[in-house]
């Protein structure tokens, strides 16, 4: 007995982050680590806190749409769309069928353009430096047709409520039939060099499992959560925009892993490119805006509006007391609720496996903080 | 021993020193290239013709910065550490011949001399992960130390089956004896074996568990600076070439071409060079394509899979050496050994179900319509 009191271990506590190389972003963990092994983990958040929705209150309407854009700042689109459809559901607005399409289109490239960032971000957390490359080059392609589509590569202030700010180049449809094969290529390749790799099966099978009741419970939603097993989809559930004309499947994993929330985003990037195919073949010409004064007045009222992110399910609850300032505005972020589960996931895991662990959850802290 | 000849000794050490150091500069180049190569960019253009004064950039970049000290270090350990990484990795370069002749002293022991120095820049890594205070540095430092320890195991059998072969621990016969057949035709399970615990040895993807810089953020390394770092940064590259060396003088036949000549000196190193670059192209390769394995994985693959291999690859080459057989049968039994391993790993890390099928679509389909 005496001899096992003298080798006695003791518990070291690690502070990963917020300088740590892959906390993605400014995340900070507490790890209490007995040897490799992980004891207790305790989250910081808050080094990117920038009072987001403090400062809707004292913006016009149509200036709150470029802060939304700094929320997740990996998917602009999405986060644009979803205050513009709250202001436009407060206002009763309806919107010409050709901005319907065209924030589709921008909203799934947005969300192929966040997962194959994923991807490579997910091969560097495991130690492989050569798909961020592979994905970062299609990820570029996409960023460019931003730029040529709305002026910049993020923060586009594109999507505008009532529409979207101007109608598509004129060599759009080229664009796009020369970038979704390649594209579909550049997923392939990523894919085939990293995926099914014995080392990063063995480093992301059964690592990180979370049941879809605890995931729930946790507030999980997005792809985290299809990776349990449960096809839930905004997209689906409860069809926004024009997202009920379309046929697309929801990728679903099966174990919760590391893994299935992995090869969930790659199957779902399959099935935004299959969305795009679609808008493409039914955009019609038509405009792309209704007129809509630069000071807004929402008549007195609440809304609450979800949608689906790429990081999961995003919510506003707006509320307005007929002024041109929203009185509140709150934010459901995807990444924040993801982040729940943390605890749960890294307890027992190694060291090594919580920079996986955080990898595959995807968080982006632009919105954890907000 | 006249001055003269401690004078030759010095001119020839420093020599090597100069030679290790242009292949060090000539291998970050290598890698940096090839890296970009493999991720479709074109690596370092702008220093000098596509980017061929880059290394000598680095250097006096390294040399010139500050070397910063952090307060709660252990000063004596701290700066004695890069020296106990460095001088054995250096030492062992002494009596690896490029060509026959051409090496500083040719020791009768040279394969023992080489591994038992070998595992002594452990002692380095472990001082500098502990003397930094850091705890990232000594998560990086214990990491090393089981790594290395356990690799060092199937590295040494693997170099014994290569020594029982040519009755020999000099390098040069090693090399002499594989004329004309190198030993990959005999052993290519030991020259997977001796490939596989190298790359663990160097710590060098998929085994770079103890610099991990997305977990441990450069492991021992993380607080030095500078010069400093340059010498752990130089020692790991001249320990890159060395394993590649090695390879190549035990299993690839060194500096001979086989049925074509024997008796090569200048010419010899040159096909030395070719094959030990070859090498080195290989393990640049690996690194661009795989990920890292995880400490417990690393180490069950170590004392799970490579010691008993090691063993086998021993057995095997004493039964061959026993009975007296011709040298195919050796060929045939570690082929055999060999692909009954992959075989059976691979079967093992495929876990079932298949991948693919734990991920599929779903489709909503009548009745979530109703129900909405």
């Amino acid at each position: 007995m005496s001899t096992e009191q003298q080798l006695d271990t003791v518990q070291m506590m690690v502070n990963m982050g917020p300088q740590h190389p892959s906390t993605h972003g400014v995340f900070r963990m507490l790890l209490w680590v007995d040897g490799e092994r992980i004891v207790d983990v305790e989250p910081h958040i808050g080094y990117l806190h920038r009072g987001a929705e403090k400062l809707c209150e004292g913006e016009l309407y149509a200036q709150i749409v470029t802060l939304f854009d700094r929320l997740d700042y990996i998917s602009n689109f999405n986060n644009e769309l979803v205050f513009c459809m709250a202001t436009e559901k407060l206002m009763g607005m309806e919107i010409p069928e050709r901005a319907e399409y065209i924030r589709v289109l921008m909203c799934e490239l947005n969300r192929v353009a966040s997962h194959l960032l994923f991807f490579g971000t997910m091969g560097l957390d495991v130690g492989a430096m050569t798909p961020v490359m592979y994905t970062f080059r299609d990820r570029e392609k996409i960023q460019s047709l931003f730029e040529a589509v709305s002026g910049a590569r993020m923060m586009h202030n594109y999507i505008r409520i009532g529409g979207v700010k101007n109608d598509l180049p004129d060599d759009f449809p080229q664009q796009m039939a020369r970038l979704i094969p390649e594209i579909k290529q550049g997923i392939d390749e990523a894919d085939r060099l990293l995926s099914f790799s014995e080392i990063f099966l063995a480093r992301t099978k059964g690592i990180g499992v979370i049941d879809a009741e605890t995931a729930i419970a946790n507030g999980m939603s997005g792809p985290s959560l299809r990776a349990c097993g449960v096809p839930m989809d905004v997209r689906k559930d409860e069809p926004y925009s024009v997202y009920d004309r379309f046929d697309f499947g929801i990728p679903i994993g099966e174990k919760g892993d590391c893994w299935d929330r992995f090869y969930v985003r790659v199957e779902e990037m399959r099935q935004s490119l299959r969305i795009i195919e679609q808008a493409m073949d039914q955009i019609e010409p038509g405009p792309v805006s209704v007129p809509v004064r630069i000071v807004l007045r929402p008549p007195e009222g609440e809304v609450y509006v979800r949608a689906e992110n790429p990081r999961g399910e995003i919510g506003v609850y707006l509320v307005s007391k007929g002024a041109d300032r929203p009185y509140r505005v709150k934010v459901r972020p995807p990444s924040f609720c993801n982040l729940m589960s943390l605890k749960h996931l890294l307890r027992d895991a190694y060291v090594a496996d919580s920079v996986v662990i955080l990898g595959s959850l995807d968080v982006v802290l632009g919105e954890v903080d907000r | 021993m006249t001055l003269l000849d401690v004078g030759i000794l010095i001119a020839l050490v420093l020599g090597l020193l100069t030679a290790l150091s242009v292949v060090v500069l000539s291998l970050t180049y290598l890698e940096r290239k090839f890296l970009g190569r493999i991720q479709m960019r074109m690596g370092p253009m702008r220093v000098g013709p596509h980017g061929l004064l880059q290394p000598v950039a680095d250097a006096i970049k390294l040399m010139s910065k500050e070397d910063i000290l952090p307060a709660w270090v252990d000063r004596v350990v701290y700066w004695v550490a890069p020296l106990a990484v460095f001088v054995p990795t250096f030492m062992i370069w002494v009596t690896i011949p490029f060509a026959r002749d051409v090496v500083i002293r040719n020791l009768e022991m040279g394969l023992f001399y080489i591994v038992a120095l070998s595992v002594l820049s452990i002692v380095g890594l472990v001082a500098a992960g502990w003397a930094s205070a850091n705890k990232y540095a000594v998560l990086g430092g214990f990491r090393a130390a089981a790594q290395l320890i356990s690799y060092e195991i199937p590295l040494i059998l693997a170099v014994l089956g290569v020594a029982m072969l040519g009755q020999t621990l000099n390098i040069e016969e090693v090399v002499d004896n594989q004329s004309p057949v190198p030993y990959i035709l005999l052993q290519p399970l030991g020259l997977v074996i001796f490939l596989i615990a190298g790359l663990a040895e160097l710590g060098r993807t998929p085994f770079d568990i103890h610099p991990a810089e997305s977990e441990v953020v450069g492991g021992p390394f993380v607080e030095y600076s500078g010069a400093h770092w340059a010498v752990f940064f130089l020692a790991e590259y001249i320990n890159t070439f060395a394993i590649a060396a090695l390879t190549v003088l035990l299993f690839l036949g060194g500096w001979r071409i086989p049925f074509v000549s024997d008796d090569l000196t200048i010419a010899g190193v040159g096909v030395f060079l070719v094959k030990t670059y070859f090498v080195i192209l290989v393990i640049f390769w690996i690194r661009g394509t795989y990920p890292r394995l995880r400490i417990d994985q690393l180490m069950s693959l170590g004392w799970k899979v490579l010691v008993p291999l090691s063993f086998v690859n021993i057995i095997i080459t004493g039964v061959y050496l026993f009975y007296g057989w011709p040298a195919w049968t050796l060929s045939i039994m570690s082929v055999v050994v060999l692909v009954g391993t992959v075989w059976g790993l691979s079967r093992r890390m495929k876990t079932l179900p298949a991948p693919e099928y734990t991920v599929r679509l779903y489709t909503p389909t009548q009745e979530v319509g109703d129900a909405r």
